[in-house]
């Protein structure tokens, strides 16, 4: 029997017609904290919401104990939840807040007076018991909210971005005390973040989650060393993402050199996704070592390391983190440990549609009419639609564009940015191009009628 | 700049004046015993002796006015308060264009003339064969009285935090505590002003009244003064009771306004 305090299986919740959660499996271990990460809007609130049972899930099922929680009203559940903006009772005062579980629970009153001493000395508040909660500043309103929580006992805390509205000093010392209270209490903890460095952290594993997928789970070492995906190393920390190509086991091609990796079984001549973190790119001066030369093109200082970007000798750029500072303009000699390198499978090559045929010389997808070749199909055949991400032309007026979208996310590659383009219908499109453009900006879509390739739809069956 | 700031201060006075004048003129003149108004006989206290004493004429007709004015003004707030109350949380909780619907139609109400109240609200009794009086009457107050306690409502829950209705169903409540212990509780400042809103317009109404009261000689004192005045001249005690209401508003306005500005010196 595996001690999972929460289990949650195949778990799906939409809001109207937009899917927030799609198919998510996760377990707790008991006593872990867990943290959920992501950008906003992911799910990741929504998530946590649903396990304290403010909302109902629409499919698949969270399991407590081994036992189905779907039916039970958030009052009758064994958790406690800490909100983002504190939500302390703004009419009690800080021993009423913190006793407002136990007297509903008709708890002695001795009793709940012990209890509340003592989680107000656990979060270093004891003198405040007679405090307005309004009084208070935000450091000490989110103590008093962690012990409101905590002095139920609950098998479980929820703690939604507790930390986001306090100031930077505040965060990290709240980091360390949550940390030392979760030691201490061995509740396990659920916590939700958009923050990767508090994420990294606090953590005993971290949950990624995207579009309303996990991206990945694992220990914060996991997740940092080995990526998965390149939203995943880009989200967390900073990392040069690069195109490359598994030449065979443990040699992969990118920037245009070759490297020994330590990565085994994507095949011979592979296209892959290669993350290399900035701190693991080394500078030498042995040429015997160096692997590769570039330009320096900047360098800053960021307080513990310089932060560089350097030009390679084939036209790449790299973000460098080291300790020492090389000058502006110089030339330096680089290499890369195979054991930094990694590799991650390409999550996509291009962008497929299923589209229709609409008459000689147009075909319909992504909710608008293209022109393109459609020899050999007839009218109003279904078609599966394919175009390369360098194919597509980004305008920034829509006069000659097919259709529009908005710029969702941004990848820079090393050499040419690789975007996410949501478009008007709601698909996506991805787009390779070596133009800037800025999250949210709006964009004209068009796509020359040669580089837009039909295929016969396959049918399953087949 | 001397005879500037005397000009300023002289039309704030002028200003002032006309506003009280009238007030100032029923009170001055509920302390002279003249039948007929603006005559001044001399001090005397005998017409709110009259008034109390029940000697002046039609004392018990007037006092029944005040009574019900102010248990329809009690009932018809009160209901309105709660009412209003439940509303604002409801409105407050719908999204987008379903809320400015909502807000929209909630403040028709406030800008309609009082006269088309009570006509609409006649007909529609009568449409619906209630028989008119008492109850209508209160109904009816409920009715425009309602959307003033949802507007004053409202912004206190704009400033709620939103996490503070669950946050007490986290902790143990059942939906209707988290209503009763937690919700209530922070609006309460404004369910009182909303009370107290609807109360004032309850007893000063007098269209909306005329036109539900229905055939039963039940009056307000609105109505009763007005039936009064058109009798053939106010009776003279009604002054005194002008006199009194009027303090005790004031009384209850400078109560409401030393406990706000106490409160915000609290925070």
């Amino acid at each position: 029997m595996k001690d999972y305090i929460i289990d949650i299986q195949h778990l799906s919740k939409s809001f109207g017609s937009k899917k927030v959660l799609d198919d998510i499996n996760l377990y707790v271990r008991r006593g872990e904290f867990i943290t959920l990460l992501g950008p906003s809007g992911c799910g990741k609130t929504t998530l946590l919401r649903m396990i304290a049972g403010f909302l109902q899930p629409d499919e698949g099922s969270i399991l407590l104990d081994g036992k189905d929680i779907a039916g039970i009203p958030p009052h009758e559940r064994p958790l406690n939840t800490v909100f983002q903006r504190y939500a302390l009772f703004p009419h009690l005062d800080v021993y009423d807040n913190i006793a407002f579980g136990l007297k509903l629970k008709k708890t002695p009153e001795d009793e709940i007076d012990k209890r509340v001493r003592k989680v107000l000395k656990l979060v270093a508040m004891s003198d405040y018991e007679d405090r307005d909660v309004e009084t208070l500043s935000g450091g000490q309103q989110q103590r008093i909210a962690i012990a409101r929580a905590i002095v139920n006992q609950p098998k479980v805390l929820l703690l939604d971005e507790p930390l986001a509205a306090l100031d930077l000093k505040m965060r990290k010392d709240m980091q360390i005390e949550l940390k030392e209270m979760h030691r201490k209490l061995g509740i396990t903890f659920i916590y939700v973040t958009h923050d990767q460095e508090e994420a990294l952290t606090l953590s005993d594993t971290i949950v990624v989650i995207n579009e309303g997928k996990i991206q990945q789970i694992g220990t914060p070492t996991d997740i940092y060393n080995e990526p998965v995906n390149a939203f995943v190393a880009d989200f967390i920390g900073e990392s040069n993402i690069l195109k490359g190509k598994m030449l065979r086991d443990r040699r992969v091609a990118f920037i245009k050199h070759e490297f020994d990796c330590v990565d085994e079984g994507f095949g011979e001549n592979v296209k892959v996704d290669v993350v290399v973190r900035p701190e693991d790119i080394y500078f030498t001066t042995d040429p015997a070592k160096c692997q590769f030369t570039a330009k320096v093109n900047s360098c800053v200082f960021k307080g513990v390391h310089y932060e560089m970007f350097v030009d390679t000798d084939t036209g790449y750029e790299l973000m460098i983190q080291d300790y020492d500072p090389y000058p502006v303009g110089s030339e330096v000699m680089l290499y890369i440990d195979p054991d930094d390198i990694q590799v991650m499978k390409k999550e996509r090559t291009e962008n497929k549609y299923l589209g229709k045929v609409t008459g000689e010389g147009k075909v319909e997808f992504l909710g608008a009419e293209f022109e393109c070749n459609t020899e050999g199909f007839e009218n109003g055949e279904e078609v599966t639609v394919k175009i390369h991400f360098e194919k597509v032309d980004l305008l920034d007026h829509e006069d000659e564009a097919i259709t529009t979208g908005h710029v969702e996310f941004i990848l820079y590659m090393g050499d040419h940015y690789h975007l996410t383009i949501r478009t008007e219908s709601g698909e996506k499109i991805w787009v390779d191009t070596n133009d800037i453009w800025d999250k949210n900006d709006f964009v004209g879509i068009k796509i020359l009628p040669k580089d837009i390739c039909l295929e016969k739809v396959v049918a399953a069956n087949e | 700049m001397k005879g500037k700031k005397l000009l300023a201060k002289l039309y704030i006075g002028l200003v002032l004046v006309i506003l009280y004048a009238p007030i100032i003129f029923i009170a001055v003149f509920s302390f002279t015993e003249a039948k007929s108004l603006g005559n001044w006989t001399g001090f005397s206290f005998n017409l709110y002796k009259n008034l109390f004493n029940g000697s002046m004429q039609n004392s018990s007709g007037l006092m029944s006015a005040v009574e019900n004015t102010l248990l329809i003004a009690l009932i018809a707030s009160v209901v309105a308060t709660l009412l209003g109350t439940v509303a604002a949380i409801g409105i407050y909780n719908l999204k987008g264009r379903k809320k400015d619907v909502m807000n929209f139609l909630n403040n028709i109400p406030m800008i309609n003339p009082d006269i088309i109240t009570g006509v609409s609200l006649f007909l529609l009794f009568v449409f619906l064969h209630i028989s008119q009086g008492y109850t209508t009457v209160v109904l009816a107050h409920i009715t425009f009285c309602t959307p003033y306690v949802v507007l004053n409502v409202m912004p206190k829950l704009s400033q709620l935090n939103p996490n503070i209705y669950e946050a007490a169903l986290d902790l143990g409540a059942t939906p209707m505590q988290a209503l009763r212990k937690v919700l209530v509780p922070a609006l309460r400042p404004g369910m009182i002003s909303g009370f107290i809103l609807s109360f004032t317009m309850s007893l000063d109404d007098f269209a909306v009244t005329f036109f539900t009261r229905g055939t039963i000689g039940l009056d307000t004192l609105s109505t009763y003064i007005y039936a009064d005045a058109r009798k053939g001249g106010l009776t003279p005690e009604l002054k005194p009771l002008m006199t009194i209401l009027f303090l005790l508003i004031l009384v209850v306005l400078l109560v409401i306004n030393i406990r706000q500005s106490k409160n915000l010196n609290k925070k």
